[in-house]
């Protein structure tokens, strides 16, 4: 059998949604978990103090990107259909990750984190997922006004392989080792950032030791 | 105070992540997600009040389709998300209202900013069609150049725009 399986397809689309709740308690249960539902983690990236998105983020990727090479490398998937589910528009994401990026810092959390924080009881967290569907309203309004640019710089599902004119397991193993160089220079920008008092954190516990928020973080 | 000790090591939480969207792309042929729900809830809330409004611009007509604007995975996989963090904060006893900010912060300007920044990472997601697990980690994790691209700005966009709020946590 080849997977993906068509989950929502025809009269399999209830159970399709009930494993879609499924995957998503799993998706919020480990996001709260990793304590990415905490606007304190989640912004520490930012400020140098706390690179746990960064750990989380790149060995998620790894993890997910070796399983699928593994799992397409034993017929088991097909990668390509996979693939062609995110195709590339190089100028509307690169302008749209910077604009995600600062609402990010503006609020503290990303789209999916906001959810986790608010389930939580965060109640800024909550502001942030109204403010989502405002923005997500906003741009369609807007989409026609937009032009040709939510479109530009299109070429299909591109991938990395293909651009470095590298096989799928070779790009794999170099991004498992861009990621292993990122996460030994989080513990050296934590470690500098500690040493030199938190910039974001200003007035914050002055009695607690240098250092002390990246200790109780790992 | 030990409270950060009661989280996942953040390599482990990374690899248990990385399976979640390894097991939605072998049983759904996509990853993960989240931006598009909180959308799909506000065309909902458009829908009920306007429909003829909603049918008179092609982006929101085309979310509502013929199923409506909630009959989608994504609003499925995100209420298993509320239920997965409530359960993951609740089984740890750091279930809690409040507005989080620094200490000397209004939590007014604070839900303001919260609200501002969730504005612009709606409109963003919508334009680079996915967010941070929508595109980065799981078109990242499948090699896409646009999620890498998408991934890196949002890096940029975030440290860009740090210094500037960075009173909200003071």
């Amino acid at each position: 059998m080849t997977f993906p399986i068509e989950s929502l397809a025809g009269d399999r689309r209830s159970l399709g949604l009930a494993l879609a709740v499924v995957l998503g308690v799993a998706f919020g249960f480990v996001l709260e978990r990793a304590g990415l539902g905490r606007v304190r983690k989640l912004v520490g990236q930012f400020y140098g103090y706390d690179m746990t998105v960064l750990r989380v983020l790149f060995s998620a990727i790894v993890t997910a990107m070796a399983g699928a090479v593994i799992l397409s490398g034993l017929g088991v998937l097909d990668l390509a259909f996979v693939q062609a589910r995110y195709p590339t528009y190089l100028w509307p994401m690169i302008v749209g990750g910077i604009v995600l990026g600062a609402g990010f810092v503006l609020s503290g959390y990303c789209p999916g984190t906001c959810v986790v924080a608010a389930s939580t009881g965060k109640l800024d967290a909550l502001a942030t997922v109204g403010g989502l569907a405002l923005g997500g309203l906003a741009y369609a309004e807007l989409e026609a006004a937009l032009g040709a640019f939510p479109a530009s710089g299109a070429q299909g599902a591109f991938t990395l392989s293909q651009w470095l004119g590298l096989p799928a397991p070779v790009v794999g193993a170099a991004v498992a080792l861009l990621a292993l160089g990122a996460f030994l220079a989080a513990g050296r920008i934590e470690r500098l950032v500690a040493g030199r008092g938190d910039p974001a954190r200003g007035a914050e516990p002055a009695s607690a030791p240098a250092g002390a928020d990246v200790a109780l973080s790992r | 105070m030990t409270e950060d000790g009661k989280f996942w090591n953040p390599y482990v939480a990374g690899v248990a992540l990385g399976l979640v969207v390894l097991a939605t792309y072998v049983t759904m042929g996509h990853g993960v997600g989240a931006a598009s729900a909180s959308f799909r809830v506000g065309v909902a809330a458009v829908n009920a009040v306007a429909p003829e409004h909603v049918q008179g611009v092609p982006a929101l007509a085309s979310t509502v389709g013929t199923r409506g604007a909630l009959d989608s995975w994504i609003v499925f996989e995100v209420l298993g998300m509320v239920l997965g963090g409530a359960l993951g904060a609740w089984s740890a006893g750091r279930l809690g209202r409040e507005v989080a900010r620094g200490p000397t912060f209004p939590a007014a300007r604070r839900v303001a900013l919260a609200i501002a920044g969730g504005v612009l990472m709606g409109f963003a997601a919508r334009l680079a069609r996915g967010c941070t697990s929508g595109q980065a980690l799981s078109g990242g994790a499948l090699m896409s150049v646009g999620a890498w691209a998408f991934m890196l700005s949002i890096f940029v966009g975030g440290y860009g725009a740090a210094w500037f709020v960075r009173r909200q946590w003071r």
